[in-house]
C-alpha cells in the first residue's frame, strides 16, 4: 500500500515537472518591459544599482513587509521556546578554530560594511551584509566565543525591532508628504542608506537570533 | 533556448522534486529540507523567467533576494516547531490522523 502511494506521488511529481516546463515554454512574452522601466527611473531612485533601487525604492513596501515577516518568524520561534538558561561551559575546543575565528570575524564585519556601502552602485546591500554579520555571530557561537542569548534585554529588543521601526517611521513620515515610501528625489540616496544601515543591524541580529536563541543542549540538562 | 529558460526549467524540476519530498518521507527534518528545495525551485523559476529575453530583470531579482532571507527565517521557525514536537512527543514525525484531536 505504502509503496503504491509512493509510486503515485513520484509519478504525479514527474507529471507536475513536465507540465510546468511545457507551460513555461508556452508563456507569451511579458506585456510590460520592467527592465526598461527600471532603467528609465533609475536616476530618480537615489541609487545606481537597479536591484537596490527596486528593493528599497520602487517596491519598498514589499521589503518593509518582508522585514516584518522576518521579525514575526523570530517572535513565533520565541513564543514556542523560552530562551534557554545559560548553558554550562563546554570544554575548550581545539585552539585552531577559535584562533581562526578571531581572525575572520573582524574581516567579516568589514565585508558586511563594504557590502552595505556597495549596494548603492553594484551587487550588495542590507540583506547580504546582514547575512554576513549573522554568519559571523553563528561562527563565534560555534567556537564558544559568544554565549547563546538567554534573555531578551531591552537593548536586544531594540536592536531586533529597530530596522522595522526605522523603516515604518520613514514610511509614515513620507505619507505626510505624499505617498507611502515615495522618497523626495533629492534625499532618496541618503534615506535609502539610512534605512539600509538600520536594516543591516536588525536583520543581522534577527538572523543570528534564529540560531542563538535555540537551545542546543536541553536534552542533556533534563 | 536561452540560459534563463534552462534556469527556469531546472527550477520547475526542483520544485516538483520538492513537492514529492514534502509528501513522501515521514521524518519532519526531511520534509523541511524538501520544502526548502521547493522554495529554491520557485526562486530559480522567477529569476530564470525574468531573464529569458537575455537581459536580467532587476524586479524578480530583488523579490528573490528578500525571499531567500525570508525562507531562512521560515526554515528556522519550522525547525523550532519540529524540535518542540520532538520534545513533547519524542518523535520527529507528525502523529497519524487517528491520534489527532
Amino acid at each position: 500500500m505504502k509503496r503504491i502511494a509512493g509510486a503515485a506521488v513520484m509519478l504525479s511529481a514527474g507529471i507536475l515537472a513536465m507540465a510546468l516546463v511545457v507551460s513555461m515554454f508556452e508563456l507569451p512574452p511579458p506585456a510590460v518591459r520592467l527592465p526598461q522601466m527600471v532603467q528609465e527611473k533609475l536616476p530618480q531612485s537615489g541609487v545606481e544599482h537597479p536591484v537596490t533601487a527596486v528593493l528599497l525604492n520602487f517596491r519598498g513596501y514589499d521589503t518593509l513587509l518582508e522585514v516584518a515577516v522576518l521579525l514575526l518568524a523570530l517572535l513565533g520561534m520565541l513564543a514556542g521556546e523560552r530562551p534557554r538558561p545559560a548553558a554550562p561551559d563546554r570544554a575548550p575546543t581545539d585552539p585552531v578554530l577559535p584562533g581562526l575565528t578571531r581572525f575572520l570575524v573582524p574581516l567579516m564585519g568589514l565585508t558586511a560594511v563594504y557590502l552595505l556601502w556597495a549596494g548603492a552602485h553594484r551587487p550588495g546591500g542590507a540583506f547580504q551584509a546582514a547575512a554576513v554579520l549573522a554568519a559571523a555571530a553563528v561562527l563565534l557561537h560555534l567556537t564558544d566565543l559568544l554565549p547563546a542569548w538567554t534573555s531578551l534585554r531591552l537593548r536586544l529588543r531594540t536592536g531586533l525591532a529597530g530596522g522595522l521601526l526605522v523603516f515604518i517611521t520613514v514610511a509614515a513620515w513620507l505619507l505626510g508628504e505624499g505617498r507611502l515610501l515615495q522618497y523626495p528625489v533629492a534625499h532618496a540616496g541618503s534615506l535609502i542608506l539610512f534605512i539600509e544601515v538600520a536594516l543591516t543591524i536588525s536583520l543581522g541580529l534577527i538572523l543570528a537570533g534564529l540560531f542563538l536563541f535555540l537551545p542546543d543542549d536541553d536534552e542533556r540538562r533534563r | 533556448m536561452t540560459t534563463g529558460m534552462i534556469f527556469a526549467g531546472s527550477g520547475a524540476i526542483l520544485f516538483a522534486m520538492g513537492v514529492a519530498g514534502v509528501l513522501l518521507p515521514t521524518h519532519l527534518l526531511r520534509k523541511i529540507l524538501a520544502f526548502n528545495i521547493m522554495g529554491s525551485g520557485a526562486f530559480l523559476v522567477l529569476v530564470g523567467l525574468g531573464q529569458r529575453s537575455g537581459e536580467p530583470d532587476p524586479v524578480p531579482q530583488a523579490m528573490v533576494l528578500t525571499g531567500i532571507v525570508v525562507a531562512v527565517a521560515a526554515t528556522a521557525l519550522a525547525l523550532a516547531l519540529a524540535r518542540r514536537l520532538q520534545r513533547l512527543t519524542g518523535r520527529m514525525e507528525l502523529p497519524p490522523e487517528a491520534e489527532r484531536d
